[in-house]
């Protein structure tokens, strides 16, 4: 009457024991749903680094020594100087925000968190122009002063103090948070010792406090670094000759694609020194807590008179953070309305961002279930170096996607070369860390117990995956995927370069518009930008507001 | 008239991680209407042997019947939803995302909606949670939830209950008053229950029969009773009271010792005169008195109100534990002497 699932018997015990050193059970074989998609994710994440070697390889003596002329480190220097100068500016912005608005007895702080985290929302390339419009020369500020002083002329803005400006502000909200989190959740208890211990407050911070912060003040500085590296559109609009607008230029106006290739080369190495860097500072040291015992609450600061001095401060970066790029928006969407921009023709990139947007999200949450499911539930050597792999996108600019699947794409698959389909695919490896984070975490969260118990209550794995794992893991999922709708609504390079001929985007459509300094043209595709990234960011802000109460 | 046949057998039942055995070749039974509890320190796979039996892991070796149908194998494998055996987490593993009623309802999925929704009330009026039905799981408190974990295996009417250390989660005042009341619960509706847990106390309360379990093994089952009286080896005596192993060497009935000569028994193998000897002692089988003559010294002292516990050096070197009722007029550093209050013969184990 009992039914009995039979194991082959290559699974005996006998040949288990031939399998020693690895921990395998009868019960615990990924499903082949499982596995593969997450081989596919595996060796769609390789593509990109393969396409680098084949290039590289093949390579002709011609374009090497393009590649070693000085223009090649000029650019590698640039490339440093500005992710460096868009770094260290970030974080003397963003640490003394965060430990201010977490741990000092300012008011309104929860009101100033937000708004400080705001300019998140605007992508780099919208950002330049709103900048470059209101800075530039025969810009908005410059007409001003020659109206009321007969300035004729202002510092030039493009270049390097530009394309640092623009990214510094639309950047340093990602080191803020970083930090912020950080600064929030240290435990009151290390200072407490350190003061009773003889230090005064100054030593406390800056000898036991801040070490702590170090990690985070680490990775905050990797995210803006990635950003300012892989960022195309800024430093386009800057006239400002980083790598990707080297390798662009390079892939416009080259047909010898191997410098491009070699090009991104060095722009790969770049980002991977810096995450190696960041995992260094990490060490070896523990920064969680160890004993046993809640953290207390901490008293917040007394700031005393020094309160209006933070306050001017924050206001005074909110007001060029988001005033500024907010007002000249403003003022160009009126200007194009005025002058009767046809606005009709915004339904078409709408409905291009919208659709590939959406679908990039799906396709890469999904991969990103299988992927995690792996890692999470069936933790082997070969899951440790596919998840590794995963990660590898974190380090390449769309620049560098996008070449590498034009040349796959034209060489291997055809049917699929100046397609959708290869466009949303190359959006997929730029952001699936991002989803495979947010859903990895979330499944992390939920105790296999609980399968087990829904498995002995008489349910089928299948049936638990759908009744018990799937519900669970959906905020995790929902989650990877709003992010990935954000970052693809905003990406620009693979756009320009992997989409279809005549295929525009909103992002895509501002640029170009700004690019040719129509700026009243770029205004409403830029705020209908905007306005669309912000709905998915309300919605993870709002459920982490669910998730903490 | 033949007797009933065990509801779960487990024969030679091995469980193999890497290279060490975490259950080793165990055998047992569960009988109708019975509760065992398996009493082991943690990692003596005690709650692999529950996984086993549940089919979350599959053996590697011997077999696990359920009512005398083979379930577990080298070869085969009966999933857990098939097993009809219903358990309890140490950390309760409720459905977050479901009420209490939708929890308790959940493994009564081959009803009709009228029929599953009265089961599970019953269910939650047997651990007295009816009015809470509604509520979610993080709503509850942790005695609570727990009572809501018992209802919801408790609804399918499994063929037995296997529970893993259900209370270790609970301060110690709820743990005992649970207890009670899942015990009781468990009588009321005869159900076979195979719990584990590292409490002696606990192991002993609840059980009809206790085992112990050390290193992946089935050292001992019997009464608990008869566990505490006649341990088969030091470690299984570790495991179920306090005790302290002196050195002796035998001597016809007696074993010389450091302390003197004590009558002593052995169940484990026969004794020879000059044979090795651990010579069992447990707190309450000695007596201490401060003199100045005694050749053992007080090296601590335990103050536990009603009593208190002597650490006594032997001249052999070896620690004794010795308990006081009240205040005894003992220092530590003291020279004391060690005597015991009754000529019963204290159990023995060949020394290895």
């Amino acid at each position: 009457m009992v039914e009995i699932s039979h194991i082959p018997n290559k699974f005996t015990a006998a040949s288990l024991s031939a399998f020693s050193g690895r921990r395998l059970c009868l019960a615990k074989l990924p499903p082949t749903a499982v596995l593969l998609p997450a081989l596919l994710v595996g060796a769609a994440m390789f593509l990109p680094a393969l396409y680098l070697v084949i290039r590289g390889a093949s390579a002709s003596d011609q374009a090497w020594d393009l590649f070693f002329r000085v223009r090649t480190l000029e650019t590698l220097g640039r490339t440093l100087l500005l992710t460096v100068c868009v770094t260290s500016l970030s974080a003397a912005i963003a640490v003394p925000f965060a430990w201010l608005t977490a741990r000092s007895d300012l008011p309104l702080r929860r009101a100033w968190t937000v708004l400080l985290a705001l300019p998140l929302v605007i992508p780099s390339f919208v950002g330049a122009f709103l900048y470059a419009s209101a800075l530039g020369p025969r810009g908005m500020l410059q007409s001003l002063l020659e109206a009321a002083f007969g300035v004729q002329r202002i510092p030039d803005f493009y270049g390097l103090a530009g394309a640092t400006l623009v990214l510094t502000l639309l950047s340093y909200p990602y080191m803020f948070l970083t930090v912020r989190g950080a600064v929030a959740n240290l435990d009151p208890a290390t200072d407490e010792s350190a003061r009773s211990l003889g230090h005064g407050a100054w030593s406390a911070f800056f000898r036991v406090t801040l070490p702590q912060l170090n990690p985070s003040i680490a990775a905050g500085a990797l995210l803006v670094a990635l950003y300012t590296l892989s960022d195309f559109g800024a430093v386009s609009l800057m006239r400002y000759n980083t790598f990707t607008f080297t390798i662009y230029q390079q892939y416009q106006s080259s047909i010898d694609r191997s410098i491009a290739a070699l090009l991104s080369f060095g722009l790969v190495a770049l980002a991977i020194a810096i995450l190696l860097m960041e995992s260094y500072t990490r060490g070896r040291q523990r920064y969680y807590r160890t004993g046993a015992g809640s953290a207390r609450r901490p008293r917040a600061a007394k700031l005393g008179g020094w309160k209006w001095a933070a306050i001017a401060a924050i206001i005074g970066t909110l007001a060029l953070a988001l005033a500024l790029p907010a007002g000249v928006l403003a003022f160009w969407l009126v200007r194009g309305v005025s002058n009767g921009e046809p606005l009709l023709l915004l339904w078409t990139a709408t409905q291009n961002s919208l659709i590939v947007s959406l679908a990039a999200s799906v396709v890469t949450a999904a991969m990103a279930i299988a992927m995690a499911t792996l890692l999470v539930r069936y933790p082997t050597r070969l899951n440790r170096v596919l998840e590794s792999v995963s990660y590898t996108g974190y380090a390449l600019p769309g620049v560098v996607v996008a070449l590498a699947l034009i040349f796959f794409g034209a060489n291997y698959f055809r049917l699929l070369y100046q397609t959708h389909y290869l466009l949303i695919f190359a959006y997929a490896v730029l952001f699936f860390p991002v989803a495979l984070g947010a859903v990895k975490a979330s499944l992390l969260q939920i105790s296999p117990r609980l399968e087990d118990a829904a498995r002995s209550l008489g349910h089928s794995p299948l049936r638990v995956m759908l009744r018990i794992t799937a519900p669970l893991m959906m905020p995790g999922v929902l989650m990877g995927g709003a992010l990935v709708f954000l970052l693809t609504m905003k990406e620009l390079p693979a756009t320009l370069i992997l989409g279809p001929l005549d295929f525009t985007t909103l992002a895509t459509d501002v640029w170009s518009a700004s690019a040719e300094a129509f700026f009243a043209r770029a205004a409403a595709p830029a705020l209908l930008l905007i306005l669309m990234s912000s709905v998915p960011m309300t919605l993870l802000v709002l459920r982490e507001k669910r998730a903490l109460a | 008239m033949s007797a009933p046949a065990p509801l779960i057998e487990c024969r030679r039942a091995s469980k193999r991680y890497d290279d060490t055995l975490a259950v080793d070749a165990v055998s047992f039974g569960l009988m109708p209407g019975e509760i065992v509890s398996i009493l082991g320190e943690s990692g003596c796979g005690k709650t692999t042997l529950l996984r086993l039996i549940a089919g979350f892991e599959a053996v590697n070796g011997g077999t696990i019947s359920i009512r005398s149908e083979i379930a577990s194998s080298e070869t085969l494998h009966l999933p857990p939803e098939r097993r009809d055996i219903g358990m309890v987490f140490q950390e309760y593993a409720l459905f977050p995302h479901m009420s209490v009623a939708q929890n308790v309802a959940f493994g009564l999925h081959n009803a009709s909606d009228v029929d599953r929704r009265r089961r599970a009330r019953e269910a939650l009026e047997l651990v007295r949670l009816a009015d809470l039905e509604s509520r979610y799981p993080h709503e509850l408190s942790g005695g609570q939830q727990q009572r809501v974990a018992l209802a919801r295996t408790l609804a399918p009417h499994p063929i037995a209950m296997l529970l893993d250390e259900p209370f270790s989660n609970l301060d110690a005042g709820l743990r005992h008053s649970l207890r009670l009341e899942v015990v009781e619960i468990l009588r009321r509706e005869n159900i076979s229950a195979i719990l584990v847990t590292h409490d002696r106390e606990e192991a002993f309360a609840v059980a009809d029969r206790a085992g112990v379990m050390v290193d992946g093994r089935l050292e001992q089952l019997g009464a608990p009773a008869d566990l505490y009286r006649a341990p088969v080896n030091p470690a299984v005596a570790r495991m179920v009271g306090d005790c302290d192993f002196l050195p002796g060497v035998a001597r016809g009935s007696v074993a010389a010792t450091a302390i003197g000569d004590l009558p002593f028994i052995c169940h484990a193998a026969a004794i020879a005169d000059g044979d090795a000897l651990l010579v069992m002692t447990r707190p309450h089988d000695l007596r201490v008195t401060a003199t100045s003559s005694g050749d053992c010294r007080v090296e601590s002292l335990e103050f536990r109100g009603s009593e208190t516990m002597a650490f006594v050096a032997t001249p052999g070197g070896a620690i004794v534990r010795c308990v006081r009722r009240g205040y005894p007029n003992l220092a530590t550093g003291a020279t004391v002497e060690i005597t015991r209050p009754s000529d019963n013969p204290f159990l023995a184990f060949p020394a290895e």
